[in-house]
């Protein structure tokens, strides 16, 4: 596909013909301003009712050499790079039933379109859920949730999506429709496409369905906070929790503008097991004070991700991920380099993974995320970008992507040989 | 291969470093899976990554194909040599290159051995979680091409959860940088596809795991149950209270009599030993584990005991991690079955097996990690009755299938390898299989790394829709269009 050249108005009404053809009418539209991607406003949406519907109009673009968006909620679309080219969104919206809760075997078939909060409903009624704390899980559907790789705070004990997806079907741009791995969670036949696809922003299939493992919901939670002198001694305090012998399910550093760092850890089990835990990490904490913040605490990475929202001039949301020792005092990195300059949020994980809203000039905005991406990379981490201020000159999204690029160009190019999907938003102009 | 490639791939590694005559090569014939054998027509040995790209620059160019093997315990055929091939061991690649305990990375080089990981980390209380039963021998090398499991996977999670990185050498011989130490590195989730391919998509040299920490206590309950039925209907119940064992393994009475034959495990003879271990903070654990207790009694449990000393709890593993080679003690010989269905499927596929092993007349023990559902069901047979092992093949095979029809798979974690590849077919379509064949048309557009294995029927990568475009292997005659 050329990606400099629009497509003529033929090609579309080629394309919304033969969508017609597969799709009912009334769901083939032309697009409006509320369908844009990334600053590029679509033709044509597209929803279809099934999967095997939506493997062909996805076809149908890819034939008339138009270029497709694959969309679930919506909720995510500014992460990664604005596209090259977008003809054709392609929603999964009516694709949002829960297949098949296998409760007793602790897993889901879910379809991509369906919501997290749909979701997270339906498994609640048997005592389970998926373990995850994926943002805006009102609208976030399981296609884009996995093809962001959004995952928060549990994964730090239940791992991320791609330990928890155990079976996807896609449909690729030539209209296949194939499924890999499987209903059950031990399984190595073939290829783990799963996790290919997980964090891979649609560029190399639709997801139209996927299985899940399960866990249970927790019997009994208890969150267990305290307030660090400074970003140093939270730093030291969250790797003595990581080397103790606690079985704590989340923990995390929060940084509010210029109050002292509190850090969150959350324990689930049961009220023996709970009781035990609590006392060892005041433990570890004191002579801290321990404080009982509440569950809202975890809703921090939400936070920072819905400011970004509402104020997208002069403000950035991050991912940052880094080596455990390294990540909470990636804060003091970035003060350094700031001098003032910016205002930032922050939650950072145990894991490494964590996430800043930054407010500042778009000029001030635009050096310091370069800074702090090039030192995040020189000690082996990496920085994302999921919101860009509209007045700053755009920075790519995802940085240095190392080696291993022509290798994913290749992998691209079996999957997606005419560049048909999310043209241009992935790394390396993938 | 010529003489002359011979003499370049010796210069490479090393006088010491190839193997050609034909005793030694007899070593290299076969994996754990001995009924498959082919002559590989060499085996190398590099000690480095930069010998391991010379190698295959070289199998590039003159378009020989290659098998890596770590140290050959695989079940499925993977580490099989192919016809006209040569064998890349990793055995001397052995080097556990960086401990890193503040971030609980362990980086190794492929042929480091599964618990040596474990034996380096230890006294800082850490652990590596993946533990397939071959864990004193079998390479990480190995492990990360099988995404091999174990008996604590079920908690723990797969290879693939605790491999964070990887350097890999391409069939071309080129190098590779994917994942890192710090999670979540920008592009494809290369490691994620690569870890379980089976020697296909290349060869890791480098390999980035994740340890563990010790938890703060370990307990282990044997339980006995009258049949497999009640025994398999507390591990429901286990599941259902909201329980997740660091190990649910069940064994039957074949499997029970064979392994105290072998290492006197001192189990209760009984129809079906559940072995449930929980571990995490004390207080947690001997809060759930008397929770174990009652739904075990309330299932039918006539016998009950909580491993009181490490010796013990030792001696109960030592039984189970033994089962497959103690059935030489009551069969002359055997095939191991690996098969996974929905855990609660398994009343229904036991009772199906049963009968299926009653008809043949062909006896069959079963272990299995019962907590993720995965049988290892082991057929027993004497080859030199005539039929017999035509017999126990066919069960073997059929028992694959019942497990697809359960909606489970035809592995859980010995790979697909040569053994199972025309299996794959009933459990996968064919665009299934094909999309599979992308990945390794990206990685490997020629074929060379393991080649014949994992897929029934090989995709071309040269293929472009539309113009015929004829692929090198077709014109150089090693492949034909179909």
């Amino acid at each position: 596909m050329d990606a400099d050249v629009s497509p003529q108005v033929s090609q579309i009404i080629t394309f919304e013909d033969a969508a017609r053809r597969i799709v009912s009418a009334e769901y083939v539209r032309a697009a409006s301003a509320a369908d844009v991607v990334g600053g590029v406003e679509p033709r044509v949406v597209v929803e279809p009712a099934n999967e095997q519907e939506l493997a062909a109009a996805l076809n149908a673009a890819n034939e008339a050499g138009l270029a497709v968006i694959p969309r679930g909620g919506g909720t995510k679309l500014a992460w990664g790079n604005p596209p090259r080219r977008a003809d054709v969104v392609l929603s999964t919206a009516r694709l949002s039933a829960i297949l098949d809760h296998a409760w007793a075997d602790l897993t889901v078939s879910v379809e991509a379109g369906c919501t997290i909060k749909q979701l997270r409903e339906a498994l609640a009624q048997h005592g389970q859920r998926l373990a995850l704390d994926a943002v805006w899980p009102n609208r976030a559907t399981v296609g884009g949730v996995l093809s962001t790789n959004d995952s928060g705070v549990l994964r730090l004990r239940f791992g991320a999506l791609r330990d928890l997806v155990i079976g996807v079907t896609l449909a690729l741009p030539d209209g296949t429709l194939a499924s890999s791995g499987g209903r059950v969670v031990k399984n190595v036949a073939g290829y783990d496409l799963p996790k290919l696809v997980t964090g891979a922003l649609g560029t190399l299939g639709v997801i139209t369905r996927a299985v899940f493992r399960l866990h249970p919901l927790p019997k009994e939670l208890c969150t267990i906070s305290c307030l660090a002198r400074d970003a140093s001694e939270a730093q030291r305090l969250a790797l003595t929790i990581q080397d103790s012998k606690l079985a704590h399910s989340a923990l995390q550093v929060r940084f509010v503008e210029s109050m002292p760092p509190q850090v969150d850890v959350l324990f689930e089990a049961t009220q023996a097991g709970l009781a035990a835990q609590v006392e060892q990490v005041k433990a570890i904490l004191a002579p801290n004070a321990v404080i009982d913040p509440g569950p809202m605490v975890w809703n921090a990475r939400q936070e920072l991700y819905t400011a970004g929202k509402d104020h997208t001039e002069a403000a950035a949301v991050v991912k940052i991920s880094a080596l455990p020792v390294n990540c909470v005092a990636a804060i003091e990195v970035l003060g350094r380099i700031a001098a003032g300059r910016i205002r930032c949020n922050a939650v950072m994980q145990a894991t490494g993974i964590g996430c800043m809203h930054l407010e500042g000039t778009p000029d001030a905005l635009r050096s310091v995320l370069a800074s702090l991406r090039s030192e995040l990379e020189r000690d082996g981490g990496w920085l994302t970008i999921a919101h860009q201020p509209s007045g700053m000159a755009a920075l790519d999204a995802w940085g240095e992507p190392g080696d291993a690029l022509p290798l994913m160009r290749a992998v691209k190019q079996q999957f997606d040989p005419k560049g048909t999907l999310n043209l241009g938003r992935y790394v390396g102009g993938i | 291969v010529d003489a002359r490639i011979f003499q370049e791939l010796r210069e490479i590694v090393g006088q010491r470093g190839l193997i050609t005559s034909p005793e030694e090569l007899h070593t290299y014939e076969c994996d754990g899976l001995t009924n498959f054998r082919v002559m590989p027509r060499g085996v190398l040995l590099p000690d480095s990554a930069e010998q391991v790209q010379a190698i295959l620059r070289v199998c590039h160019r003159e378009r020989i194909p290659f098998v890596a093997r770590g140290s050959g315990t695989g079940l499925s055929g993977g580490a099989l040599p192919v016809e006209n091939g040569v064998v890349i061991s990793l055995a001397r690649m052995n080097r556990i290159l960086e401990v890193d305990l503040p971030n609980a990375r362990v980086v190794a080089e492929p042929g480091v051995i599964n618990l040596d990981v474990t034996g380096r980390v230890q006294r800082e209380a850490y652990f590596y979680a993946p533990d397939p039963s071959s864990q004193s021998v079998c390479s990480i090398g190995g492990n990360v091409a099988e995404n091999s499991g174990g008996a604590h996977c079920l908690k723990y999670g797969f290879t693939t959860t605790h491999v964070l990185g990887l350097d890999v050498v391409l069939a071309d011989g080129t190098m590779v940088h994917i994942g890192g130490k710090a999670l979540d590195a920008p592009g494809y989730d290369l490691a994620g596809v690569f870890v379980g391919s089976e020697g296909t998509l290349g060869i890791a040299t480098r390999i980035i795991l994740r340890i563990v920490k010790r938890p703060e206590c370990v307990q282990t309950l044997l339980a006995a149950f009258p049949s497999t039925n009640e025994a398999g209907a507390a591990v429901s119940g286990i599941i259902a209270a909201g329980m997740l064992p660091a190990a649910l393994e069940m064994m039957d009475n074949l499997a029970i009599q064979a392994a105290e034959a072998a290492v006197h495990a001192n189990y209760p003879n009984c129809g079906a030993l559940l072995l449930v271990e929980l571990d995490g903070p004390v207080a947690e654990v001997h809060a759930l584990m008397t929770h174990v207790d009652e739904i075990c009694r309330s299932h039918g449990a006539w016998e009950i005991r909580v491993a009181q000393s490490e010796a013990e709890r030792a001696l109960v593993w030592k039984g189970r991690k033994a089962a497959f080679a103690a059935m030489g003690r009551i069969s002359p010989n055997y095939i191991v079955q690996d098969g996974v269905i929905p855990r609660t499927a398994l009343p229904q596929v036991m009772s199906e097996i049963d009968r299926l092993s009653r008809q043949a007349g062909i006896r069959v023990a079963n272990v299995f990690h019962a907590g993720d559902g995965n049988l290892h069901p082991l057929v027993l047979y004497d080859r030199r009755i005539a039929g017999q092992e035509q017999a126990a093949e066919a069960l073997s095979y059929r028992i694959l299938e019942i497990c697809i029809a359960a909606g489970g798979s035809i592995t859980g974690e010995h790979g697909v390898g040569e053994d199972k590849k025309m299996a794959m077919a009933k459990m996968f379509s064919e665009p299934d299989l094909q999309t599979m064949q992308r990945v390794r048309c990206a990685f490997d557009p020629l074929h060379l790394s393991n080649p014949t294995k994992v897929f029934p029927t090989p995709r071309l990568c040269g293929e472009k829709p539309g113009k015929y475009v004829p692929h090198p292997l077709e014109k150089a005659g090693v492949v034909e269009r179909f």
